[in-house]
């Protein structure tokens, strides 16, 4: 069972701020899907191999590098704040 | 005065190539379906200022002998998560509300090639998460069999313009069923390829491993079009499969069904029925049925609701008010980050992030998300077996057909029940397609769901194809 103070470490971690009103109704909803999901637990037994999972990153090589800049302004014009050529954010060093 | 309720991709292209009627007639056409019919339906969210020109800029190709392009000139809607360049694209959702693309997806890179007209972006649930178009920011895409349903979802705008004659396809995503449960409350085929087919650079991830783009359409043979236009491996997505990669399947002309599958709990009665007569088709078509073991099919959706979640929590991290999207201003740093992703997200998207925040945090990860990808594995392994003896698995898209608007809205994991046929092929990368397979007696639209093999999407096309000309 979730209860309001786990909601509320996990809207932290998540870093999502959360209503008064949503802190009543988030712990049901999470602990009925929680409870639904589960059931998993009683088809794996405690002693079957755990499956390595088959996707990996692959990083590509650094090839044919576009022209320095010529996407800057484009990228730029969707950031929610600006100044020049450079993001903005509050200050983050109290 | 073009008939746009037989038309089919083929037949577009043959009246155009036979100079019936000009690429801007058939965009006209469209254009002036979605001014009467959109009000009421709300497929579209934008429909774009420039459809005439790019119709203009077909008819050029058109005319300077290109008549082999089958896809020259038809017009196509685009689900609201696909990139497309000065496009705006807001995957339904407040934060990303004015979002500007700023390159174009490889999928509709593709089909710029080919001459393809885009009509507009389509509703879907914010995100892609959801299975009715509920959770859209913009509100929701009815059903055009009967406006007080659902279309489904999260493809729900993009099945519904194609049931309502606003656009001849569409594209939609799949990641746990919204290409194809919104295809079954609308009585369209869609068509999830297998994991891979098809590049997902520029769709908006939901969840990596699962998700896919797709068509729908009113035919298999357009699907198909659809799909062999945008295939193929890319650079920007190294997930997609080489060129040259071949199922090793050989055509059994045996389809398998699960009877206990049907059976379980909570199937609609007419659903049944339904797939009861769709195996007699199956066997008119010249397959024979054969009872096939699947014991952790039931485990399907669990596991789907553990990954999902997870994959969700951490793509959605980029959306923090800084890099794009929108911003709700707090005193600090960690305020802005808080308050623009507590206010700017819809109420799914955020139970989804903190659950996978659940799942994969420390002391609970070996017994969530450890667990549900091992089951994958084992599943996986299910269908192996399975398709050694069977070209496809015969199954409903959906337990229900379309639900009221607000039946389910309030019940999260009533919502994700939908999706007990849809999720499986996604968890174990298999193409599916939704077909239409008759009507309740209410006359709202019932379907067929076929799942193949790994990359063996040609044999499942046939087998659909196979199965629609029984109708």
């Amino acid at each position: 069972m979730i209860s309001k103070e786990d909601v509320k470490k996990l809207a932290n971690l998540s870093r999502i701020s959360v209503s008064d009103e949503e802190l009543e109704s988030i712990p049901g909803e999470i602990s009925a899907i929680l409870d639904y999901v589960s059931q998993i637990d009683k088809a794996v037994s405690s002693g079957a191999p755990a499956v390595t999972y088959p996707l990996k990153n692959v990083m590509r090589e650094d090839a044919n590098a576009h022209e320095s800049g010529v996407h800057t302004e484009a990228i730029l014009n969707e950031a929610p704040k600006r100044e020049g050529e450079y993001v903005k954010v509050k200050k983050i060093l109290g | 005065m073009i008939d746009l309720k037989t038309l089919t991709i083929t037949k577009a292209h043959e009246d155009l190539v036979a100079k019936k009627y000009t690429c801007m007639d058939l965009a006209q056409a469209y254009l002036d379906e979605i001014k009467k019919t959109d009000g009421e339906v709300h497929a579209y969210l934008e429909v774009f200022d420039d459809v005439t020109q790019q119709a203009e800029a077909a008819q050029k190709r058109l005319e300077g002998g290109e008549t082999n392009n089958l896809l020259l000139g038809i017009p196509l809607g685009l689900k609201d998560n696909l990139l497309v360049k000065g496009r705006k694209v807001s995957a339904a959702s407040k934060i990303l509300e004015n979002y500007v693309a700023t390159y174009d997806g490889t999928a509709i890179a593709k089909l710029k090639e080919k001459g393809v007209v885009f009509l507009g972006r389509l509703n879907c649930d914010e995100f892609a998460m959801g299975a009715s178009t509920e959770n859209s920011a913009y509100g929701v895409t009815k059903n055009p069999h009967d406006t007080t349903r659902v279309s489904g979802g999260s493809s729900g705008g993009s099945a519904a313009a194609v049931a309502a004659f606003e656009a001849l396809a569409t594209l939609g995503s799949d990641t746990g069923g919204s290409i194809r449960q919104p295809s079954a409350f609308c009585g369209t085929v869609g068509f999830k390829p297998t994991y891979g087919r098809v590049s997902r650079h520029g769709l908006i991830a939901m969840s990596s491993s699962l998700d896919q783009i797709g068509p729908i359409t009113r035919t298999v043979e357009d699907s198909k079009i659809i799909y062999d236009a945008m295939k193929g491996s890319d650079i920007f997505d190294s997930t997609t499969l080489s060129n040259d990669f071949k199922a090793d399947v050989k055509a059994k002309k045996k389809i398998g069904i699960s009877s206990s599958m049907v059976e379980q709990g909570g199937i609609d009665p007419e659903i049944k029925k339904n797939f009861y007569e769709s195996v007699e088709r199956v066997k008119k078509a010249g397959y024979e049925v054969v009872e096939v073991s699947l014991p952790n099919i039931s485990y399907s959706l669990p596991v789907y609701y553990v990954i999902c979640p997870a994959e969700v929590s951490s793509n959605m991290a980029r959306f923090d008010g800084v890099k794009y999207g929108s911003l709700s201003e707090g005193a600090n740093l960690l305020e802005d980050y808080m308050k623009t992703r507590g206010e700017l997200l819809g109420k799914e998207v955020r139970r989804r992030i903190m659950l996978g925040t659940y799942v994969l945090s420390a002391g609970y990860y070996d017994a969530y998300y450890g667990k549900a990808t091992t089951l994958r594995e084992i599943i996986k392994n299910d269908f192996r077996k399975v398709f050694e003896e069977v070209d496809a698995v015969l199954m409903p898209t959906s337990p229900t057909p379309s639900f009221k608007i607000g039946e389910k809205a309030s019940d999260p994991l009533q919502m994700y029940l939908a999706d007990v046929f849809t999720v499986t092929a996604n968890l174990i990368g298999s193409p599916a397609i939704s077909i239409p397979s008759g009507k309740t007696e209410g006359g709202l639209p019932l379907a067929a769901q076929f799942v193949g093999a790994f990359g063996a999407d040609e044999l499942l096309l046939s087998v659909a194809d196979d199965f629609e000309k029984t109708f």
